[in-house]
């Protein structure tokens, strides 16, 4: 009686709640899908006249003018590598003491880290080009309203990732050091910062490396660097110029991943 | 003699190497700011000015809503079909780079491809895009269907590249044809961690989406950017609370969804 009652039950993965839930996923994601094909503008004359558009710019942008690179693109290139660093130096500045508040391990106060999160949440859910955008308005065109674009971009990303590698951190260390009745700065110069220090170098690399790219397109909106150069001869349809800011852009990025993941290497 | 070393012997040493990497960072940034001409008397003028910006600013103004409506339901048509068009093209793209499964010259272009997609910003292939395809919403999705491409396919690959390969092995035993191998050995490996790209995935188009419409390419940005260049600071205003508001939601609706599929699900990145 009881083995067919063992052998007729069914073996299932998944609970209904579990299989109702994913059911709902897989049918919301069709819904999103035909809803959105259906409602999006496409023009059918342009998606008919895209290879010929497209073969049409390649045929403008060949062949690369490399002789512009002395004069126009040079000197932005080493400006965005500028805006790049200074932006994540300065970010770091800014995160650092933003990551120890949201830390609840350094800061023990709840409504402190609610802040501290907060301020790291609009920092991250703004885009860079929205903070380029409000930086020009307030600083006027340049490398200034970059510079600082990239740093209140990347302050939610250093200061999140700060604030866990802090919580992460060992407590024995820590104890012992305020044992010996060390005060609050000299534990966290010589109790917290030798625990983070190899977590807080790969996320300045990591984000070092994304700013790079990220800063080559700020001076769409006029806040400095490469973009300007790419504005400029598209403005200009000097679609030869384009291609050569677009290689020198690409060149710049790959090193820059080469460099980063070298040094990584090297420090972890 | 020991005790007189042991009494020298300092607790913490200075580190003559760190202090002349501070030295030098401080050099450079110096060097840099002279370099792209920030000067306090900059800032002050700035910092007048942002007073005076953020004045105009509030309160925002929700006047002309069906603009912004429109802009921000463009704007998530196109990070659904993107994303969607992304995660199709890049699962055969991410198989073929896995270097444990294929040979060296399909890993290879595929590879470049991946790299080649992930090194542009994703308003800069928006810019070409503009180009061959118009203004309009088929460029944004276009653009980010390449940056899908560029970040599921680079991570797809590298989750296959660790996966165990003793169930590959197990299935290919049983004399299971490539394709059989693919779906029962290697597929449920991934699944989970896939998922983590997808939605992570689907999060950054949603942020992308709201950003290519500054070069033309659909989405709420052509709005944002053409009320920047009005001074209309109101709408701006409005606007960007909404888009901040839709990055949450889809920040939720992307937690939501990683719960569902796994069990404790978290991708690791920003």
């Amino acid at each position: 009686m009881t083995t067919t009652a063992l052998e007729a039950r069914i073996w299932q993965r998944f609970t209904p709640a579990q299989r109702i839930a994913r059911f709902a996923v897989y049918l919301a994601m069709v819904t999103a899908v035909v809803m959105s094909i259906q409602s999006v503008e496409v023009i059918p004359e342009f998606l008919l006249d895209a290879p010929e558009q497209m073969a049409d710019l390649l045929k403008r942008m060949w062949p690369v003018a490399f002789s512009y690179y002395p004069k126009g693109v040079h000197e932005a290139l080493v400006e965005t590598l500028h805006i790049a660093t200074l932006g994540t130096i300065l970010a770091v500045v800014m995160a650092f003491p933003i990551g120890i508040m949201a830390a609840y391990n350094i800061t023990p106060s709840r409504p402190l880290n609610f802040v501290a999160r907060l301020l790291l949440v609009a920092s991250r859910s703004v885009n860079s080009l929205v903070w380029a955008l409000l930086f020009v308005a307030v600083f006027g065109p340049g490398a200034l309203a970059g510079t600082l674009a990239i740093a209140f971009r990347s302050i939610g990303f250093v200061g999140k990732l700060v604030g866990e590698a802090i919580e992460e951190a060992n407590k024995g260390t820590i104890e012992a050091l305020q044992a010996t009745g060390a005060p609050w700065f000299s534990v966290l110069t010589k109790g917290y910062w030798p625990q983070i220090q190899p977590a807080f170098w790969s996320v300045v690399l990591f984000r070092w490396d994304i700013n790079v790219r990220e800063s080559a397109v700020l001076g769409l909106v006029g806040a400095g660097g490469i973009g300007m150069a790419l504005d400029t001869a598209m403005n200009l349809f000097q679609w030869d110029r384009v291609a050569m800011v677009l290689v020198a852009i690409f060149a710049v990025v790959i090193i820059a991943e080469i460099a980063v993941t070298a040094i990584r290497k090297k420090i972890i | 003699m020991n005790a007189n070393a042991a009494a020298v012997r300092v607790a913490f040493p200075s580190n003559w190497w760190a202090r002349a990497g501070w030295l030098l960072l401080v050099v450079y940034i110096v060097y840099a700011c002279s370099l792209l001409d920030f000067t306090w008397a900059r800032f002050m003028i700035g910092l007048d000015n942002g007073a005076r910006f953020i004045g105009r600013m509030f309160p925002p103004n929700f006047a002309r809503w069906e603009t912004l409506l429109k802009g921000l339901t463009e704007s998530i048509e196109i990070a659904v079909l993107a994303s969607t068009l992304g995660i199709l093209v890049s699962l055969p793209i991410g198989l073929l780079a896995a270097r444990n499964l294929m040979p060296v010259w399909v890993t290879w272009p595929c590879r470049l491809l991946i790299a080649l997609c992930r090194s542009f910003h994703p308003v800069i292939v928006a810019i070409v895009f503009v180009k061959a395809l118009g203004f309009g919403a088929l460029s944004g999705i276009a653009a980010l269907t390449v940056a899908s491409i560029g970040f599921i396919g680079k991570l797809f690959a590298e989750a296959i590249e660790e996966i165990s390969l003793k169930q590959v092995e197990a299935v290919r035993a049983t004399g299971a044809p490539f394709m059989n191998v693919i779906t029962y050995g290697v597929l449920p490996q991934v699944f989970g961690r896939f998922i983590g790209f997808a939605t992570y995935q689907l999060d950054s188009n949603l942020r992308n989406s709201t950003m290519v419409g500054i070069v033309g390419a659909g989405g709420i940005g052509g709005a944002l950017f053409a009320a920047f260049q009005r001074f209309d600071y109101d709408f701006v205003c409005a606007m960007l609370l909404s888009i901040i508001f839709l990055i949450f939601a889809g920040e939720l609706l992307a937690t939501r969804v990683r719960a569902v599929f796994l069990e404790r699900g978290k991708v690791d990145e920003e």
